[in-house]
């Protein structure tokens, strides 16, 4: 399908030309080895019906959105308690958001088939003039400011999760507009049924070309796909009752012949290049045999009524929700009092999603305190944390900058080992799957400082495009949404409970407090400042006055390693 | 400067902050020596009037702060001196001054005195005008022109180290260059003990804590200068038995730190340290005793603190090349108000110690008037960043100060200066001075060797001594080899002579014109 001389080494040496991207950096030695302790989980799935107020909010949408909104935490809070709130927070926008455009025409290239503003989706690839780096730029682009913009809902996290689980990659797939319709495939689907949607993975287009699907043929049946989509997609591969080397072959039969029309892009079947003959499983699956014929939507049914008989999918996937939702450390009794009964839920609904994360995020556990700030942000949850929290979005003066932004700030990602629709390999980011480190193989030494020169340089600097557009965060006006930025005990409560999962000790606070008060004694003398501002906000010695200090603040909690933590 | 400033991240698009126009020269010089500057922030804007007590205004300060004034029987008389007296908490810096290792500079402040503790910090932290906004902190400025590329390339084998540490707070305006902080900060002295033990912070028992205190781990090792200073710590000592007990007196556990890091051979040139609680509204002095309260024991902290860190350096065998100052966002009124306190003022007394100060008071004791109107202060006599530029000039071998603090202010006879007037070129050295082509035709390279960094004049003479050629002129050259470009220019063919002279004396050499 892709054409190797447009490859994406190809467009990334002529992107070099363009913008400097800063390398990904070297991963460190593996995670050391740290002291455990034991701790006791508490709660179960029953509802959680405790208190109601911003901490519990903010927990909620920490683990489900890309950072904190002040005014999203406050509209949970006013929704009054936690069951309302995760029906809030699961209602995602069924309309799909206006695609990807064409926004990337430069000196170097111009599409020849879209005009600038209009959408690339439909139309058909450029090989020719090897315009589908600028296309996957622009789609990347798309969807981080869809993670950056988002509502408080679950669809991107969500997006985000089933992406990190049927992981392809958009360097292996070169293409723009499969890239648009596999993601957009599970943004829509979310939330909706896991069978089907494995079933439309397995036929999508990208995942086709990614795991060779679209080249299996009865001649020589490729198992790429047939191991994955058992393997990694739904039986996993640590159930004690495994499928057999035989089954892999036996399902890779079943999906022979599926192929792409390249003008459409439709998927149908070669009826010539698909296994028509019986095709008989491991006594794992009950030495099920698939009837052999041409109707390959028939077979493929029939082999995912086969896979999704097995208790292994729905334990699989609540586990690997609740290591993406929760936390990752899985004991028997996580075991037995959320996986067990959530994965019953799970089977008990057909595999619909929602009403296992209804139970999941409306859970007692979901909410008990020893699960709240163990996540470790993934470099998207930390960046895109940072413009969140302040309310920053990328405004564009030009539609090469919206192109050229969001690229800076993915490359940015990636410095930190994570670049939204390229995961490492099939198998998706490490940190969601590689016992016993998990979350912690995002953090080394190297990525840390990355992830700290990304809060100083928001705070300090700015992200600035050849256009002239800037981005970073505003220090004044981070402490200006609060409702008593005057007061510095408040001010920077308030911002804690913002920033950072878990309460600071009165003495971290004092060093924080004394920064606000340039060492002073005493509150007044912030008051003061802050209301010298309010009089006169034109006056720049008033404004650096406030600036300095809460740049300064700010800037140090965000590299706390708390802030870290979600 | 070789490029633009640039990130450590390597990057692309990062926009710094705009060029500080006067930062367009680099400051000329260089800090051979390896001289150490120790910041003593002293926070709230001190009392001087009760610091450093005018003895000669004695009775007219008696009318205007009777309430909290030291009884002159008890203030701490200076030898050589009967104007002045100091604080009677102050016992070890007393000593030091009359062991010939203080420098006292009197009224130090700036024209147009902003009353503000936050715009007077920040004026003095960044050496603006009062009217005036900087970015960038003055040491900041200093480091920088010393270290352009800083972060990039940092650390490397000629500076292994941070350019400059904070303890006990945060980063400071005055370390922030343009547009990097140009300091390593430790918040506070107990988390660097943490630090240099590769101790991690204590986290709570939960999921939470498990995370936390991993990427606390991780962090700690992070840190580009984590190796240099732990190497230092480790190798670093403290000798003095005069500090108090750790945690008794904060400003005395940073300073111990510093020496101990210093004695460990750590290379950098510049510490900030702090000391709160100046801000001396009410109750500066106690009821019934206007020896005792809040500001006797801040100075008894202060001088506590000083006094063994200078000890400390001695023993260690490093107080050759580490100097103190003082500094506060201002001083105080002259009268008391109600509240047995002080509110805010204008100028006030710097104290510069260390083995290499001139020792002695400069300037006069305040001119306190008969009578004062509300909350009348202490004129400004000399800028503060006259300080700054002394320090600079004399103890950094800066020789243009006025790059790093926008305009040229008077140097106050503070420092000895780093080894100018004082080296003499030994045999080797004067060996070393030659001058090749000589026989001059069109031009030559007139080149010398130093074994430490000097002030060095270079000129060519005629056979009567009269100079005709000035290559150099009291310009600072740090250790190493130099050369310097003669072009012959209209000289006529004949004998002449070329000269390389330093405070300790000159090197003559004949050179003939072809």
């Amino acid at each position: 399908m892709s054409n190797p001389a447009y490859s994406r080494r190809v467009f990334l040496e002529k992107l070099s030309r363009l913008v400097e991207i800063p390398p990904a950096g070297v991963p460190d030695a593996p995670p050391a080895d740290m002291p455990e302790t034991t701790v006791t989980i508490s709660g179960d799935l029953s509802p959680y019906t405790g208190p109601w107020a911003f901490e519990h909010a903010a927990h909620l949408l920490r683990r489900t959105t890309f950072g904190l909104k002040k005014a999203q935490v406050d509209q949970l809070v006013a929704l009054g308690d936690a069951q309302t709130a995760v029906d809030f927070i699961l209602d995602v926008p069924a309309p799909p958001p206006a695609p990807p455009i064409n926004n990337y025409n430069n000196a170097d290239y111009t599409d020849p088939s879209v005009a600038p503003g209009e959408t690339w989706i439909n139309a058909l690839p450029d090989f020719d003039t090897g315009g589908e780096g600028y296309r996957i730029e622009s789609w990347r682009g798309w969807w981080l400011n869809r993670m950056i913009e988002g509502e408080a809902n679950i669809q991107e996290k969500m997006t985000l999760f089933w992406h990190n689980h049927f992981a392809t990659q958009t360097s292996q797939v070169f293409i723009g507009r499969l890239v648009y319709q596999y993601n957009q495939l599970l943004r829509a689907d979310g939330l909706g049924n896991f069978k089907q949607l494995t079933r439309a993975i397995t036929l999508n287009p990208m995942m086709l070309v990614y795991l060779n699907g679209f080249l299996n043929d009865k001649s020589a049946p490729d198992e790429n796909y047939s191991r994955e989509l058992q393997e990694l997609f739904t039986i996993g591969k640590d159930s004690s009752n495994q499928y057999t080397e035989d089954d892999v072959a036996a399902a890779a039969r079943v999906l022979t012949g599926w192929r792409i029309n390249p003008s459409s892009g439709d998927v149908f079947l070669d009826i010539f290049a698909h296994d028509a003959s019986n095709k008989t499983f491991s006594s794992f699956y009950n030495n099920t045999v698939i009837q052999g014929s041409i109707d390959g939507d028939a077979e493929l049914n029939a082999l995912l009524n086969m896979i999704f008989a097995k208790p292994e999918v729905a334990l699989f996937i609540c586990r690997k929700l609740y290591r993406y939702f929760v936390y990752y450390k899985i004991d028997q009794t996580v075991e037995d009092n959320i996986i067990i009964p959530l994965a019953q839920i799970f089977r008990d609904n057909n595999y619909d999603i929602k009403p296992v994360m209804e139970t999941l995020l409306k859970s007692e556990h979901f909410f008990d305190a020893y699960n709240k700030g163990c996540f470790i942000k993934t470099p998207l949850d930390q960046m895109l944390g940072v413009l969140r929290n302040f309310n920053q979005t990328i405004v564009s003066s030009t539609l090469y900058d919206s192109w050229l932004m969001p690229l800076y700030l993915n490359y940015t990602a990636n410095s930190m080992q994570m670049l939204p629709g390229d995961p490492p390999n099939v198998a998706g980011w490490a940190a969601f799957r590689l016992s016993p480190g998990y979350y912690r193989n995002w953090i080394t030494a190297d990525t840390i400082r990355n992830r700290n020169i990304f809060s100083d340089v928001m705070v300090y600097y700015a992200y600035e495009t050849e256009g002239g557009d800037q981005l970073n965060v505003n220090a004044v006006d981070f402490a200006a949404q609060f409702d008593t930025p005057e007061d510095p005990n408040i001010l920077l409560n308030d911002m804690i409970r913002l920033l950072l999962p878990v309460d600071l000790s009165a003495y971290k606070k004092f060093l924080l407090k004394s920064i606000l008060l340039s060492g002073q004694a005493s509150d007044y003398y912030w008051t003061n400042a802050w209301n010298a501002y309010l009089d006169n906000p034109g006056d720049q010695m008033a404004y650096e006055t406030i600036n300095q200090r809460l740049k300064l603040l700010v800037k140090y909690i965000m590299s706390l390693p708390e802030y870290q933590l979600a | 400067m070789a490029g633009a400033v640039s990130f450590p991240f390597g990057g692309f698009g990062i926009n710094p902050m705009p060029k500080l126009p006067f930062l367009g020269a680099l400051a000329q010089g260089g800090n051979p020596n390896g001289r150490v500057l120790v910041l003593v922030q002293m926070v709230g804007g001190n009392d001087g009037l009760n610091t450093l007590i005018p003895l000669d205004q004695y009775d007219k300060l008696t009318n205007h702060r009777g309430s909290i004034i030291i009884p002159e029987a008890q203030t701490l008389s200076l030898s050589g001196t009967s104007n002045s007296a100091l604080h009677p908490s102050m016992t070890q810096i007393r000593e030091m001054f009359d062991n010939g290792l203080v420098s006292v500079v009197q009224n130090v402040g700036y024209p147009n005195q902003d009353y503000s503790h936050f715009r007077s910090t920040d004026i003095w932290m960044t050496a603006s005008d009062s009217e005036q906004y900087l970015e960038t902190g003055w040491l900041g400025r200093y480091l920088q022109s010393e270290y352009p590329t800083y972060p990039s390339g940092y650390p490397n084998a000629d500076m292994p180290d941070p350019l400059a540490i904070q303890i006990g707070a945060l980063t400071s305006l005055m370390l922030q260059g343009n547009p990097n902080p140009m300091g390593f900060a430790i918040s506070d002295p107990e988390s660097f003990y943490q630090f240099v033990n590769d101790l991690v912070e204590p986290a709570p028992a939960t999921p939470y804590g498990d995370e936390l205190s991993y990427i606390r781990l991780i962090t700690n090792q992070a840190q580009v200068y984590y190796q240099a200073i732990k190497d230092a710590a480790d190798a670093g000592q403290n000798l003095s038995n005069q500090y108090p007990e750790q945690s008794e007196n904060s400003l005395a556990d940073q300073l111990k730190i510093v020496a101990r890091l210093i004695s460990g051979g750590l290379k950098t040139p510049v510490y900030v340290v702090t000391i709160e609680g100046f801000d001396t509204h009410s109750e500066q002095v106690a009821a019934g005793n206007v020896t005792m309260g809040n500001h006797a024991e801040l100075l008894r902290r202060l001088s506590e603190a000083i006094g063994a860190f200078q000890n400390d350096l001695q023993l260690l065998g490093v107080d050759d090349r580490v100097a103190g100052m003082t500094f506060s966002e201002f001083g105080r009124t002259i009268g008391a108000n109600a509240s047995m306190g002080t509110d805010h003022g204008a100028a006030a007394p710097m104290f510069v110690f260390g083995k290499k100060v001139i020792p002695g008071i400069i300037g006069d004791s305040p001119d306190i008037p008969n009578q004062i109107f509300g909350s009348e202060d202490v004129p400004m006599v000399h800028d503060f960043r006259s300080v700054y530029a002394s320090a600079l000039q004399d103890w950094f071998g800066i020789t243009n100060p006025e790059s790093i603090l926008q305009y040229p202010f008077p140097i106050l006879p503070i420092f000895t200066a780093p080894s100018s007037g004082s080296h003499s070129l030994d045999s080797a050295e004067a060996a070393a001075v030659s001058l090749f082509p000589n026989p001059l035709r069109s031009s030559a390279t007139l080149q010398f060797n130093l074994s430490e960094g000097t002030r060095v004049t270079a000129v060519i003479l005629d056979a009567n001594g009269r100079i005709l050629r000035t290559l150099a002129d009291q310009e600072y050259f740090p250790a190493g080899e130099h050369q310097l470009r003669i072009e012959r220019g209209s000289l006529p063919a004949g004998q002449y002579f070329y000269q390389v002279r330093t405070g300790g004396g000159a090197v003559t050499k004949q050179m003939v014109a072809m």
